[in-house]
């Protein structure tokens, strides 16, 4: 169980991991996640699914390194053992005749946008997708959301590829060229705030899906909090995806860096410990 | 023998001034001299109604006279003929408000100390001979699921698997134990314990899963597809919060997060372990409520350095719920209490973190329904306190995974299962369910007196095969 299958790098930071879980794969729906662990030190993070496969009985899960576990855990290769993993957690996306709808993915977003965005595909929709990043080398999932989307934009900040500027101003051309019903946006907070605010105002349907801070990912702790509506939401029972209208962005980001000064300790302490490996080392 | 009836020796424990550098268990146990003077008091009643006020009715005067007389190897076997889990029942039971509160000699003096009794002949026990694997009856063939892996889920499991069954028990987190593990401090309950009376029971036979989420993985249904009967014993794992505004902020944990950041992710050996823990360290921190969690709670923020650790409480120390032992824990450790206050409003900073709290001051009025007297706000005695952290524990409401993924099950407006009493029967047949997604939260003893009423409830189906009509011979819990 949890055994490692096959890994891929998508772009220097972003890793593709298959991921042996017969009884997930079996269960899980698009917009679940899991939450994993990869140590008996490790902290638990959520991951979102992006894929599954019943025959092979595996998940497949996108991760960009961003902090300490998300970096150890790409030193994984096949043929490794992921230690738990818990899941399917989470509402499954609610997917139905929308229309013309455009998703968009920004940065790493992709990778938990795509199996959404396939499965609004699939029920029979007009699927256009909008992936933005930095430059070139970080547009993730590029050809195989061609393989089913209608229409497939690209934008980069430094125009490497595609549309020169941000996901909204493409996203801001398409609404004016067309009748859009339904725009699913997920990617860092700001760009989602960003979506939402764009749309509000053609009073087009907009889902966002939040990556809140989670402890156990059951309902159990209410770290995962956001507002909502003004109201308390859980984002691991009550979500992830709620109507980004609704949704406080403000509040979202500022829990989302709660442990901001940690990650630094962390990451200082990982300089320290590799430089006196180092030191050790240069002794011997 | 002369009987000294006021003796009651008093539980050893660390110095406070140490203990609350370490998260190390503040309670020391008896020592076998102190365990036999302490037994010596006891009058051996013909009648004790000490059995009658435990949930799980341990022959308590039994296991006491065979310390007297040296013979603890016996008394641990008496104990655990009632008690799958002595070592932590000793630990966290409320005994003053169940078996010492109907002791006889409180009328004179002080009751028999109960709960100390029971830990020294389970920590001896262990300690000595080891625990024994109980006597397993003859295979039934029949298999059962247990969901949830906390004190009901134990004790059901403990006691089917002697009855010959097939036990798996399905744990959601890494770690097995539940609130035994996640929630109550090592400082209260060391984790060292829960894991060997676990191991025990594996030794026994009981399979256990963990990473399984029963409703999500596996519902209800396909269960009972591949058992013949299921116990749900998931505890109550949805937080309540305060529901006032700022509640968002940065600092502010509910009482099930904090502890177990701290209980089950080590975070207080952040950043060796890599969850981390708001920092507590000479901070003021508060938190809301008067019961064990919320004790539990501050004297972890104390561990973890906080200047001030204050327990914020609507009514006064009378009305506090938490067992004795740990207000008076709590009190030496220099924990701080604001009685009559209730918090109105959070206030935090322009980056979204906790600076204070707008509190009212209440004043206790006419007893409500509980039969407590009801906090009543006192005109503007409003005030704002300064706060870096805040640690809300006033409970939790019924987690609703389960319910969510099985409809047919019958739940009322909270979310908790609806069972009879006597068998913990759901509307579902083979399903039974004990604990606090039944009762609500409630304590340790009383899940595992209802696991234990479901196993007997379950050996009875499973031998019978009759749902309408369980017969059980033992009274409703």
């Amino acid at each position: 169980m949890n055994k490692i299958i096959k890994t891929k790098f998508l772009n220097e930071r972003v890793k593709l991991f298959e991921i042996e879980s017969p009884l997930i794969a079996r269960k899980r729906k698009p917009g679940q996640f899991i939450m994993l662990r990869i140590s008996e030190e490790g902290e638990r993070i959520p991951m979102t699914i992006a894929d599954s496969n019943v025959e092979t009985g595996t998940i497949t899960i996108i991760v960009q390194s961003v902090g300490k576990t998300t970096s150890e855990l790409q030193k994984l290769e096949a043929g490794d053992t992921i230690l738990d993993i818990v899941g399917p957690l989470g509402k499954p996306t609610h997917i139905e005749k929308f229309g013309n709808c455009v998703i968009v993915g920004g940065g790493v977003g992709a990778a938990i946008a795509y199996p959404t965005a396939k499965a609004i595909k699939e029920i029979g929709n007009y699927v256009t997708i909008i992936l933005g990043a930095k430059s070139k080398e970080y547009i993730i999932l590029k050809d195989e959301v061609s393989t089913f989307a209608d229409e497939v934009y690209i934008t980069t900040d430094d125009g490497s590829e595609g549309m020169k500027g941000l996901v909204t101003e493409k996203l801001k051309q398409v609404i004016e060229e067309q009748k859009i019903d339904f725009v699913l946006a997920i990617g860092p907070v700001p760009m989602m705030e960003a979506v939402a605010s764009l749309t509000k105002p053609y009073g087009i349907k907009t889902v966002v899906s939040l990556n809140s801070i989670m402890l156990d990912g059951t309902g159990m702790c209410g770290g995962c909090r956001a507002v909502v509506g003004g109201k308390n939401v859980f984002v691991c029972v009550d979500g992830p995806e709620f109507d980004a209208h609704e949704v406080d962005f403000t509040i979202l980001m500022q829990r989302n860096n709660i442990y901001r000064d940690k990650e630094l300790e962390c990451n200082l302490e990982k300089q320290a410990n590799e430089m006196q490996k180092k030191m050790e080392q240069n002794n011997v | 023998m002369y009987k000294n009836i006021n003796a009651r020796p008093a539980m050893p424990s660390q110095k406070a001034e140490d203990r609350i550098k370490n998260f190390d268990e503040v309670n020391l146990g008896y020592t076998v001299e102190m365990a036999k003077l302490e037994a010596e008091r006891c009058l051996q009643c013909k009648k004790p109604l000490c059995v009658e006020g435990c949930p799980v009715s341990v022959k308590i005067p039994e296991f006491i006279a065979a310390v007297v007389e040296d013979r603890f190897e016996d008394a641990a076997n008496i104990l655990r003929q009632d008690n799958a889990l002595p070592a932590v029942c000793g630990r966290v039971c409320p005994q003053e408000e169940q078996c010492e509160n109907l002791c006889v000699l409180s009328h004179r003096s002080k009751p028999i100390a109960i709960g100390n009794l029971e830990r020294f002949v389970a920590d001896w026990q262990r300690e000595n001979i080891g625990i024994q694997v109980p006597e397993i009856q003859t295979s039934t063939g029949k298999k059962v699921a247990v969901v949830g892996s906390g004190p009901a889920g134990l004790s059901c499991a403990g006691d089917l698997v002697q009855m010959g069954h097939e036990v798996t028990v399905f744990e959601a987190l890494h770690e097995l134990g539940g609130v035994l593990t996640y929630g109550i401090p090592e400082f209260r309950l060391p984790k060292e314990i829960v894991k060997k009376e676990i191991e025990v029971l594996e030794k026994a036979g009981v399979k256990f899963v963990r990473n399984y989420i029963v409703g999500v993985i596996e519902t209800l249904d396909e269960l009972l597809e591949r058992f013949d009967s299921v116990f749900i014993g998931v505890g109550a794992g949805l937080p309540y919060f305060l529901n006032i505004p700022g509640e968002h902020l940065n600092g502010i944990y509910s009482a099930n997060e904090f502890l177990t950041r701290i209980n089950l992710m080590k975070a207080y050996k952040f950043p060796e372990n890599d969850t981390p823990i708001v920092t507590m360290k000479d901070k003021s921190v508060a938190v809301f409520g008067g019961g064990n969690t919320a004790l539990d709670s501050v004297r972890t923020a104390k561990r973890l350095g906080a200047k001030h650790a204050t327990i914020f409480y609507r009514r006064t120390e009378a009305e506090m719920p938490a067992r004795i032992e740990e207000i008076h824990h709590a009190q030496e450790e220099d924990i701080e209490f604001n009685f009559l206050v209730a918090p109105i409003k959070f206030n935090g900073d322009e980056n979204g973190w906790l600076k204070s709290v707008t509190i009212q001051r209440m004043q206790l009025g006419e007893p409500d329904s509980s039969g407590r007297r009801r906090p009543l706000p006192i005109p503007d005695a409003i005030e704002d306190i300064q706060i870096e952290a805040a640690i809300v524990a006033i409970g939790n409401g019924s987690n609703p995974i389960i319910s969510q993924t099985s409809p047919n099950l019958n739940v009322n407006q909270w979310g908790n299962i609806l069972v009879e009493k006597k068998t913990m029967k759901t509307n579902i047949p083979g399903v039974f369910a004990g604990g606090d997604i039944v009762t609500g939260g409630a304590t340790v003893i009383l899940a595992m007196g209802a696991g234990r009423a479901a196993a007997r409830a379950i050996d009875k189906y499973l031998k019978n095969k009759q749902w309408e009509t369980i017969e059980v011979e033992q009274a409703e819990w």
